[in-house]
């Protein structure tokens, strides 16, 4: 027998070297996250008072240029919309395809187009609520809110319904077997048992979604549209954080460029917030 | 059923009569959902077939060749030949996977392998919340932090490094370097975050052979782990490429909305999306231009459902969904 050789110094040089690479990669891929967070902090917290969350932008060049009431309740009104059309019907065919589409050919069909939908670009979505809502006759012509609604429903659905199959395929099906022995019907199963018992996993996908659909813009665009004033009339124009955000970029003036940051600070702050929430929903997921 | 020719008790049910009422409704349970899933499907055949006729006004007119594959997209002259916008849309997305992926799969795996269990899900949370920031953001960034700031070390590098090809000349502003930076900054938590799901699929077996046979730990990973899981993180780059194709206003902030092919990557460019949320604004009234930015939108469609389709193909094939 030959006695163990110890790793050569060009080889253990190299591992060194190779993991050093790999651990410096790792912090380059965090910088971005500090310098945004850095710089979100140091422009955007200038720019937050009391008066920038409870007015409305006045729209004034050189003068006040106003806050940003308007821009945070229509993006709550918007996706709360959003939220109402996309994690129902979501949720539902995340259960069909779990409960009824296993191992079907079309439950395969569905489940790629859906696959398909989740890599459609958001402004793809945009132009076409554009196109089928805004321009065409027969829902009435122009912007709305409930239509920059149902654009960012349309982005939601996909990651709803993949993330809803997921955490429903991870439900035993001893429970249900033992709910269908215990007599109850296909429906009563699927609804009270294996819902329930899948529901921080489903509540956790949702408000991924919601976290995504929030910072959206480019759906927004041309479907609820720009404007200055505060509405709760969803069938009016409709302002939005990230639509405002991206109008006051394009401004040069220094106050306006403010407001942009603070809207953007103020808009992560919201999907954070969303994103810690759904964390914790995930925490109490009884199957993972 | 056997049920039935069981002794029953004097009115008694049995199980097959058990609440029919209750039972009568699954197959409109099932039919109910047969139909949703259906809805969504039609939604997508719909959404396709309109985009096509809406598109048709441009198509017609410059036909589908034409419109890819010709330079020139001048919104004053009423001509759209969208070469410029497919080159700046491909480029800004390659430069975002060149930066991105190393980045992105270095990450992986060193938060999968190597970094010490503590750390390990700090990092990953991190990482992954960088795709917590809206695309605006981004853009918002990009403009007032990145494109001043990166400005100077841009003009040294293009100064030096002129003999490079696509490296040389003035630097612009914005340009479609800064715009690929921020769109690997974009995908890197997706590319990240797949390429982690892949790299722990590696069974242990194949790693601890590795390091039984004597291997160092990189030695490992390079024996071992990424074989098993390059197809996968191909998958996943491709994923991200789909990502960063579509991605719009971010771009659109910072690639400086030229529709010129750029001759480097310091000049300024245009991408398929970036083209749309600008001008549809304008285009509203004119529509062979809508029907061009539509056109575009479909273009920009197939693109990434190519790009998809492809990246699906190949993750499915290591990672059983």
């Amino acid at each position: 027998m030959t006695a163990l050789t110890a790793v050569s110094g060009r080889r253990r040089r190299t591992d060194r070297a190779a993991r050093g690479v790999l651990l410096a990669l790792t912090g380059v891929a965090l910088i971005p996250l500090v310098l945004v967070v850095y710089y979100l902090l140091k422009r955007g917290l200038g720019a937050i008072s009391w008066d920038f969350f409870t007015t409305d932008p006045t729209g004034s060049f050189l003068g006040d240029p106003g806050g940003i009431k308007s821009a945070i309740l229509g993006t709550i009104e918007i996706v709360a919309l959003a939220t109402l059309i996309a994690v129902p019907v979501g949720v539902l065919v995340a259960l069909y395809l779990v409960e009824f589409g296993r191992g079907k050919r079309f439950g395969n069909l569905v489940r790629y187009f859906v696959d398909v939908m989740t890599g459609v670009p958001s402004i793809v979505f945009g132009l076409f609520i554009y196109i089928v809502l805004v321009t065409s006759s027969f829902v009435g012509v122009g912007f709305a809110g409930w239509k920059g609604g149902v654009a960012l429903a349309l982005l939601m659905l996909p990651v709803v319904i993949r993330s809803g199959e997921v955490v429903l395929l991870l439900v035993p099906d001893g429970l249900r077997e033992a709910a269908l022995a215990l007599g109850a019907p296909r429906w009563k199963v699927a609804l009270r048992v294996v819902l329930p018992s899948a529901l921080p996993g489903l509540i956790t996908g949702s408000l991924l979604a919601i976290a995504r659909a929030a910072g959206e813009t480019a759906p927004l665009l041309f479907t609820s549209a720009y404007v200055l004033g505060t509405s709760f009339n969803l069938d009016g124009r409709m302002n939005s954080l990230p639509l405002q955000i991206f109008s006051d970029v394009g401004q040069a003036q220094d106050r306006l460029v403010q407001r942009a940051w603070g809207a953007a600070l103020t808009l992560v702050a919201l999907v954070l917030l969303l994103t810690l929430i759904a964390r914790l929903f995930q925490r109490r997921n009884r199957y993972t | 059923m056997e049920a039935g020719s069981l002794r029953l008790p004097p009115g008694g049910r049995s199980l097959d009569e058990r609440s029919p009422a209750s039972r009568a409704a699954d197959p409109f349970f099932r039919w109910g959902l047969t139909v949703l899933a259906t809805l969504v499907l039609a939604l997508i055949a719909f959404f396709f077939i309109f985009l096509v006729s809406k598109a048709q006004p441009a198509l017609s007119k410059f036909g589908l060749l034409g419109f890819v594959f010709k330079d020139n997209w001048d919104v004053s002259r009423n001509i759209y030949e969208a070469w410029s916008l497919v080159v700046g849309t491909i480029v800004t997305s390659v430069i975002a996977l060149v930066l991105g992926v190393p980045v992105a799969v270095a990450a992986a795996l060193y938060v999968t392998e190597l970094c010490p269990a503590r750390a390990k899900g700090a990092l990953t949370i991190l990482i992954d919340l960088l795709a917590a920031v809206p695309s605006v953001v981004y853009g918002l960034w990009g403009v007032f932090v990145l494109i001043p700031h990166l400005k100077p070390a841009e003009q040294w590098f293009s100064d030096t490094f002129s003999f490079l090809p696509f490296v040389g000349g003035s630097v612009a502003g914005p340009n479609v370097f800064i715009a690929g930076l921020i769109l690997a900054i974009m995908i890197l938590p997706i590319v990240s975050a797949i390429s982690r799901e892949v790299i722990l699929t590696v069974p242990r077996d194949h790693k601890e052979a590795a390091l039984a046979l004597g291997a160092t730990r990189w030695e490992m990973l390079r024996i071992a782990v990424l074989p098993y899981s390059r197809s996968g993180i191909v998958g996943a780059s491709m994923l991200g490429l789909g990502r960063a194709i579509g991605e719009t206003i971010a771009v659109t902030l910072v690639v400086g909305n030229a529709p010129n092919v750029p001759h480097q990557i310091f000049d300024q460019g245009y991408t398929l999306a970036a083209v749309i949320a600008n001008e549809f604004g304008e285009a509203a009234n004119n529509p062979l231009h809508v029907g061009a930015l539509i056109a575009a939108g479909l273009v920009l469609f197939v693109l990434t459902l190519a790009v998809n389709a492809a990246a699906r193909a190949i993750v499915n094939r290591t990672v059983p969904a």
